[in-house]
């Protein structure tokens, strides 16, 4: 053996086991982020389809939940930043290399036209210009719902960086289920038909989704069932399944059943965002999921003599 | 300045640089760190810290042969690794007792293509003159992105002491900007060559243009060879790896991963244009998945 120096736990020549890569900076608001982002974006779209089919209450609902959303959303991000006074500087330019600038600009417009919107709603004045503005607010909520996969994608961390097949439709599609699912809470079970089904389909896509980037991942996507990561996504899974079911079922009679799915499909979105947060700081830390799969694309061994 | 401007064509030039600069680009600089001279006495990152005025960042005995700085971060912008090896210096020498230090001073890449400077959301982060990277301290929000998009751990947050508290319980508050390596632009601009360069005592460092230090590697590397030093590489010389190269290059005894450092780094946005249209197609599917929503009646 002529190496001292291995990676604890496997056969991997590493630098004292240390990590690589740094591990993110980011603090919980982001995770919280990740959800309230893609319950605004998807929102706006049910409250605008809502809205288009003279479903009075259900538009309603979607666009105070997409307000609520786009009224937390940018507390979280400055609140993360390390110079949360310099926040403006988010729009001192435009840069499509960078996911966080266009998603800047996307939550920025998502907001302004959506605080319009519910602004008219509120006051019961000009409808017209209030479907303007719910219609802008809605051409950025499907772009609101996903970047947020292509920004985590876009760094250096296996974990997200790999799975950047899957995690625009993981997000988009969990987007429409805690949309469908805050919806059917809210709404009369008599007028919540689709915020039902689309929380049931998004639910069930999000979730083959998900599987679909466990598998892909292979050994890159470990985090997912160690640590931290493997309990928020078991929760995750547990959660929106179970929510799905009442949303399915009972919801369509029962208010409580509403409440209760949506309530559960909610806790599951959000355990996912976390989990997938928590599993980029585990793939950070751990230097084989950088040297492995590196050395494997140059064609060369894992312990060369 | 047009011969360099071709010269860097064939070598790899960072994406944008000349076109922004114009007349005023200057031949691209950055370090040649020949490890196999390397001494590690540190002088290059006392030097560092004293000349970019960079704070302590803990006293911490790690145990891990001389090593006691670990890492490059936000308060240590060049690191000495340490590395004991069982292993004869040269190839085919197995006689007795073998056992080799390996010491590499670590230091920022400067990328050719940077993906710090990519994903920085406020323009903080960039490319200057001299072709190296660079975060702009009064525009930095702290932000963050960076941190994680570099594919070699360069950048971090800096955590400072909290003014006027005990210095042996200091409670770490945020400075709350990134920091790392500016290949020591304010010296640059005077037409000094940077201070780690400047102190490294047996020319393991060396400071120039990029170009003129790639030839000078190569003839190092050749000679090296021609001694049978058993592991000797050139790491980040080749424009044509996923960083197309970088300005900050090095001589290796070992494998990257030994010194802490990725095999084969790739710069993240290389892949960006697919996840845009990934994120694209997702976003499609969105809409039409609350259409489909409606398909079965408006309630």
């Amino acid at each position: 053996m002529s190496e001292s120096i291995t990676a604890l736990g496997t056969d991997m020549r590493s630098y004292y086991g240390r990590p690589i890569l740094k591990e993110p900076v980011w603090q919980p608001e982001i995770p919280w982020y990740l959800f309230t982002g893609g319950l605004a974006g998807a929102s706006s779209l049910l409250g605008l389809a809502a809205r288009a089919t003279r479903n009075r209450p259900l538009a309603k609902a979607g666009l105070y939940i997409s307000m609520a959303g786009d009224a937390v959303s940018p507390v979280l991000l400055v609140s993360d930043l390390g110079r949360p006074e310099r926040f403006l500087n988010m729009f001192r330019v435009f840069k499509v290399t960078s996911p966080m600038n266009v998603g800047s600009w996307i939550l920025g417009a998502s907001g302004a036209s959506t605080a319009v919107a519910t602004g008219l709603e509120l006051l019961g004045r000009a409808p017209r210009s209030k479907v303007l503005a719910e219609t802008v607010s809605a051409a950025f909520g499907a772009p609101l719902s996903v970047y947020t996969a292509t920004l985590l994608s876009d760094t250096a961390i296996p974990v997200w960086h790999e799975a950047r097949r899957e995690l625009p439709f993981v997000f988009g599609a969990g987007a429409a289920a805690s949309a469908g699912a805050a919806a059917a809470a809210i709404v009369a079970p008599e007028d919540a038909g689709p915020a039902r089904r689309l929380a049931v389909g998004g639910a069930a896509v999000g979730t083959v989704a998900m599987l679909a980037m466990e598998a892909r991942l292979g050994m890159v996507g470990e985090p997912y069932h160690q640590g931290e990561a493997g309990i928020y996504n078991l929760a995750a899974k547990l959660c929106t399944v179970a929510g799905a079911a009442l949303l399915a079922t009972s919801a369509k009679r029962s208010r409580l059943a509403a409440i209760a799915g949506g309530g559960l499909l909610l806790a599951g979105e959000a355990a996912l965002r976390w989990s997938v947060f928590k599993a980029g700081f585990q793939s950070a830390r751990d230097p084989k999921y950088v040297v492995e799969p590196q050395r494997r694309r140059k064609g060369w061994g894992l312990t060369p003599a | 300045m047009s011969e360099f401007a071709t010269l860097a064509d064939i070598t790899g030039e960072p994406d944008g640089w000349a076109d922004t600069y114009g007349d005023e680009t200057k031949p691209r600089l950055g370090f040649f760190t020949d490890t196999s001279i390397c001494i590690g006495c540190k002088a290059c990152e006392v030097a560092c810290k004293e000349w970019n005025v960079i704070p302590e960042d803990g006293l911490v005995w790690t145990g891990e042969s001389y090593d006691n700085t670990s890492t490059l971060g936000a308060n240590s912008w060049r690191h000495v690794a340490f590395v004991e090896q069982r292993k004869p210096l040269h190839d085919g020498n197995h006689d007795g007792d073998t056992l080799r230090w390996l010491m590499s001073s670590d230091v920022c890449k400067h990328c050719t293509h940077a993906a710090c400077l990519d994903v920085c959301p406020t323009g903080a982060l960039f490319r200057t003159e001299f072709g190296t990277v660079v975060v702009q301290e009064d525009i930095c929000n702290g932000c963050g992105y960076c941190v994680p998009a570099c594919p070699f751990g360069v950048l971090d947050k800096r955590h400072l002491p909290r003014p006027g508290s005990d210095p042996a319980g200091v409670r770490p508050q945020e400075d709350g900007r990134v920091w790392k390596c500016t290949l020591c632009y304010d010296r640059l601009k005077g037409g000094h060559e940077p201070a780690c360069a400047k102190a490294c005592p047996t020319k393991s460092i060396q400071f120039g243009e990029v170009d003129e230090l790639r030839a000078r590697a190569d003839e190092r590397l050749a000679k090296l060879q021609q001694q049978g030093r058993n592991g000797a590489q050139l790491y980040g010389r080749d424009p044509d790896d996923g960083v197309g190269g970088f300005g900050a290059f090095f001589l290796l005894l070992d494998e990257p991963e030994v010194y802490g450092l990725p095999p084969d780094p790739l710069v993240t946005t290389k892949n960006l244009p697919e996840m845009w249209r990934t994120a694209a197609v997702a976003a499609g599917a969105l809409v039409a998945g609350v259409l489909a929503a409606f398909a079965g009646g408006s309630r």
